[in-house]
């Protein structure tokens, strides 16, 4: 029988304070010299009083408390990650080891050109890199994030509609019902008007649907492909047709990019504008949440409204960056771009080569489809046509048993696993959407096949659905109380004041 | 292939189970055309060593911070960052962890988050801070639509203190947004003051001001604030070297509704411009109209307590079209490398780093002024960066003196290209990192340069 200890710790599973909570909040963890004697212009007014009241701690202190963190966080290096949509895979240590030579990373941003030739290589070879795999005309290397990608892409769109002079006119963004929250969000926040199109039962963009919602208020269409049900739509030259008849842009979400690495050019798609994540398509690290970057690729009727700075060639070979140009968009982000994530990006693709990328995406759409074959019969398949990349389920079988995805995937956290994606795309009931990515063993996926399948069977019985409801067991945290903490948020630590 | 694990046998037996003969058929269902002109000019794989090699010959043709005496800031800056920082934010269970949506699996990532978030709130005297965002330019227009949201105005009001290429970034997100942008010009006099009263109206949504300038100026913006508090506008106090807080008031202590700042000088390298760490502070009367992920903490079942990501429903994922902000990506790891690097500081450690940065730039102006160089110091107070007028142009200095393996400093012609008359000033900073050889370096070269 579990015993209780002294210190609330269970063996390796140790609790720990915030820095906030420590009693010596004095110590340092670095040795800072002596200022040099000198009379400094500085007006008393402007002076803090008092130091920023904040705890220090020594080295020893500092490192045992992160990695105490660390160690109740799970990352793809911890285990199998199917999150569906975010593409985890794995992080290759080479790409962590050349952001890191000081010849990239004691680089500053506004050095003399002549003094950053390597940085500039860089960003030129990936720009070639990009266009050769998407076979569009240029490269916008900018954008920090996805999101900041499908704005920066929107933000072309209105400045090409501002330059036909019909800014005014198209004043909507169509978006199907199974797109990313980031795509309505961002059309929003560019003050287009919303519209969202149905799926067909089939799970991909309704063409018919499509049809009647076109027309000449339409400034472009937001389409991820393959899907968010991970499915491809197939109708992609078809529907970029209609939209350019229409007058319209055909936008992709190219979060999904992975699974078409390599085997088509999304160019050859009809796709006018597409961010590309490379924290998701090549692998830099997700680093709990960012950072990210988000390249726009775009078509040559496009390319002048770009944001700046890009890099050119000169015809000695060497490079310089425009850093102003009348017909752009202008700038949207300080500086260059995620630089690091740029150098980690081309490591991995000059890792892989041309050869590697096209088995990037077949092994992942390999694994995703497979994943899909195995469990057609044991979790509720919503679209009967195989994947891409990721596998989507519906919660049927669990909820004739009165249980659902939320439960599911908190006994996957005790069994090892990081749970699927859940509850999205919204257009099926209690989605589970699954990518297992590439860099997973057959014998792991196997291994996570065979988990589904033992709890499903599990939770028929009136025991098994115990266990679903109050799982998971052994993480270092059990379920929150979300609802409350919404009500009552707290923020921040704040010293107690007596 | 060694990023990957599959085997040709386990490929062959997957495909047999799924009933297809080959990987081809895995995309026969893509249009035929797009599938026929597949053709990629582009190299085969390449081993580990080939690729290091490769990207260590694009490295070397870089002059690094390490190699020459370095004197530039303008909103990147070069210090110090503890080993133990770089080590902790490359172990895999913060590396490569995802979004903390699942709360059981993710305290590390939340608790830091929690951690950081009262770190930033504490220095910049503010109630709340979110979870970071992708820089200090960003987040300054981040701030500026938060305005127009809580004042329902559009028009803005830039300092001419601001960072000309966060200037850029609002007016560029504000030419397609319907937002009014009026922008200062540079300030020039030594005092740091300027006529921005005055353009304040009812129509202000928000005035946005920086101390330190962007010369450099320490100047007294209480008066500006307590302005745009009377004109019920907002005000956006914005600080790209965060380490300054360590020695002056920031914009919170001040009465400030937003403070947003660049954080790459806690933690993050230069790397050649990203990524870094975009800060965002406020009121707590404001925080459920903030962008980006907010960590609280919260209860378990076991009635541990422990964090969670809250007020969700202010997100795209949740509210998709009626967001806050479409963001959805933070900074995650550039935000663990400066909370570790801040609590290695302390409070105390990061006063005492604040003012060897401030000495540094005091000793440097001691130099430039005792040197008899034609040189003029235009800010009256600073705090680790200034600008200075040259008798020649800054830009072909700078030139010419990388040639000798010095980085001067930025002229500011890189961010004004088509103002002659900005041409002769050149903006230098100094941190810890800058020696005294590396200043009497300088001083000899500009000598030989300028005389």
């Amino acid at each position: 029988m579990k015993q209780d200890t002294f210190t609330k710790n269970a063996g390796l599973t140790i609790e720990e304070p915030l820095i906030f909570e420590r009693q010596n909040w004095s110590s340092s963890g670095v040795d800072i010299p002596n200022a040099p004697n000198v009379v400094s212009p500085l007006d008393a007014s402007s002076l803090r009083k008092e130091a920023p009241e904040l705890p220090g701690l020594s080295e020893p202190e500092a490192v045992r408390h992160f990695t105490r963190l660390s160690q109740k966080n799970f990352g793809i290096d911890t285990g199998m990650f199917p999150l569906g949509s975010c593409t985890m895979k794995h992080n290759p240590r080479l790409n962590e080891k050349i952001a890191r030579l000081p010849g990239f990373s004691q680089v500053h941003p506004l050095q003399p050109l002549s003094s950053v030739q390597g940085s500039l290589s860089v960003l030129w070879h990936l720009t070639n890199w990009l266009k050769e795999l998407t076979g569009m005309a240029a490269v916008d290397l900018t954008p920090a994030a996805g999101a900041h990608g499908e704005l920066c892409g929107l933000f072309f769109i209105k400045k090409a509609l501002q330059s036909r002079g019909e800014l005014e006119k198209r004043t909507t963004i169509l978006v199907p019902d199974s797109a990313h929250g980031t795509n309505p969000a961002t059309a929003a926040q560019c003050g287009f008007q919303v519209e969202s199109i149905p799926s067909t039962a089939d799970g991909i963009l309704d063409i018919e649907k499509l049809k009647v919602a076109l027309n000449e208020k339409t400034a472009a269409l937001m389409l991820t492909n393959p899907n968010t049900c991970g499915l491809f739509e197939k109708d992609s030259l078809e529907i970029a047709d209609l939209l350019h008849k229409n007058g319209s842009y055909y936008y992709c979400d190219g979060a999904n990019f992975n699974a078409l690495l390599g085997q088509v050019k999304p160019r050859d798609l009809g796709i006018d504008v597409m961010h590309i994540n490379l924290h998701k398509t090549f692998s830099t690290p997700h680093g709990g949440g960012g950072p990210g970057s988000g390249p726009v690729v775009m078509t040559e009727e496009l390319k002048p409204f770009s944001p700046t700075p890009f890099v050119q060639k000169n015809e000695d070979g060497s490079f310089y960056l425009v850093e102003n140009n009348k017909t752009s968009l202008g700038r949207i982000k300080s500086f260059h771009g995620q630089m690091g994530m740029f150098i980690r990006a081309l490591s991995y693709m000059m890792s892989h080569g041309i050869d590697g990328l096209k088995q990037v995406s077949a092994d992942a759409v390999l694994n995703a489809t497979y994943l899909q074959y195995q469990l057609k019969d044991t979790l509720g398949l919503p679209f009967s046509e195989p994947c891409m990349h990721e596998a989507l389920f519906d919660d049927r079988s669990l909820r004739q048993n009165h249980v659902e995805t939320l439960d599911l995937a908190k006994i996957l956290e005790d069994e090892g696993f990081h749970p699927m994606t859940t509850y999205f795309p919204l257009v099926v009931q209690g989605a589970m959407l699954i990518e297992p990515t590439e860099t997973e063993s057959k014998e792991q996926i196997d291994l996570f096949i065979a988990t589904i399948k033992y709890w499903v069977e599990r939770c028929k019985t009136a025991e098994g659905q115990k266990h679903f409801k109050e799982a998971p067991f052994y993480t270092p945290r059990r379920r929150f109380d979300e609802a409350g903490t919404a009500r009552n948020p707290k923020l921040r630590w704040k010293k107690e004041r007596i | 292939m060694r990023y990957l694990p599959l085997q040709e046998k386990d490929r062959k037996e997957m495909l047999n189970t799924i009933g297809k003969s080959s990987q081809e058929e895995l995309f026969a269902h893509l249009p035929k055309d797009a599938l026929n002109k597949a053709h990629f000019n582009l190299p085969l794989h390449q081993p580990e060593w080939e690729v290091e090699e490769c990207m260590q010959n694009f490295a070397k043709q870089n002059i690094t911070a390490l190699e020459a005496p370095f004197f530039l800031g303008a909103g990147a800056y070069r210090h110090y960052i503890p080993s133990s920082v770089d080590y902790m934010i490359q172990r895999g269970e913060f590396l490569t962890s995802y979004t903390p949506y699942q709360p059981e699996i993710s305290q590390g990532t939340l608790q830091y988050l929690f951690e950081f978030q009262s770190q930033v709130a504490t220095l910049t005297g503010m109630d709340v801070a979110n979870s970071s965002l992708y820089d200090g330019a960003t987040s300054t227009v981040e701030a500026v639509l938060m305005a127009r949201r809580l004042t329902g105005r559009s028009k803005v009001l830039l300092s001419g203190h601001l960072h000309p290429q966060y200037i850029q970034v609002i007016q560029t997100y504000a030419s397609m947004m319907d937002i009014t942008v009026q922008v200062l010009p540079p300030v020039f006099n030594k005092e740091g003051t300027e006529d921005i009263i005055d353009s304040i109206d009812s129509s202000t949504a928000c005035i946005v001001t920086q101390c330190p300038g962007f010369l450099g100026h320490i100047y007294d913006y209480r008066p500006i604030i307590e302005a745009a508090h009377k004109n019920k506008a907002l005000h956006i106090g914005v600080i790209t070297e965060i380490i300054s807080l360590g020695l002056l008031n920031g914009p919170g202590n001040y009465g400030a509704d937003i403070v947003v700042a660049e954080g790459q000088s806690l933690g993050n390298p230069l790397n050649y411009g990203g990524p870094y760490l975009g800060l965002f502070a406020t009121r707590d009367l404001y925080k459920r109209l903030m962008p980006g992920r907010l960590v609280g903490e919260s209860i378990d079942a076991d009635g541990k307590r422990g964090f969670i990501m809250t007020l969700v429903a202010r997100e795209q994922h949740i509210r998709r079209a009626r967001a806050t902000s479409n963001i959805c990506t933070n900074s995650g790891l550039c935000s663990l490398a400066f909370t570790m690097h801040m609590t290695l500081l302390g409070g105390a450690g990061l006063k005492k780093l604040a003012w060897l940065n401030h000495a540094k730039a005091c000793q440097l102006a001691e130099k430039i002024k005792t040197s008899k160089l034609n040189i003029k110091i235009l800010p009256q107070q600073y705090f680790n960066e200034f600008v200075v007028e040259l008798p020649c142009c800054a830009e072909s200095l700078v030139n010419r003196l990388v040639k000798s393996k010095i980085l001067a400093g930025i002229p500011l012609s890189r961010f004004y290209p088509n103002k002659p008359a900005f041409k002769n000033f050149l903006l230098i900073a100094c941190t810890e990192l800058t020696s005294e050889q590396d200043m009497d370096l300088l001083i000899t070269v500009l000598k030989r340069e300028i005389s």
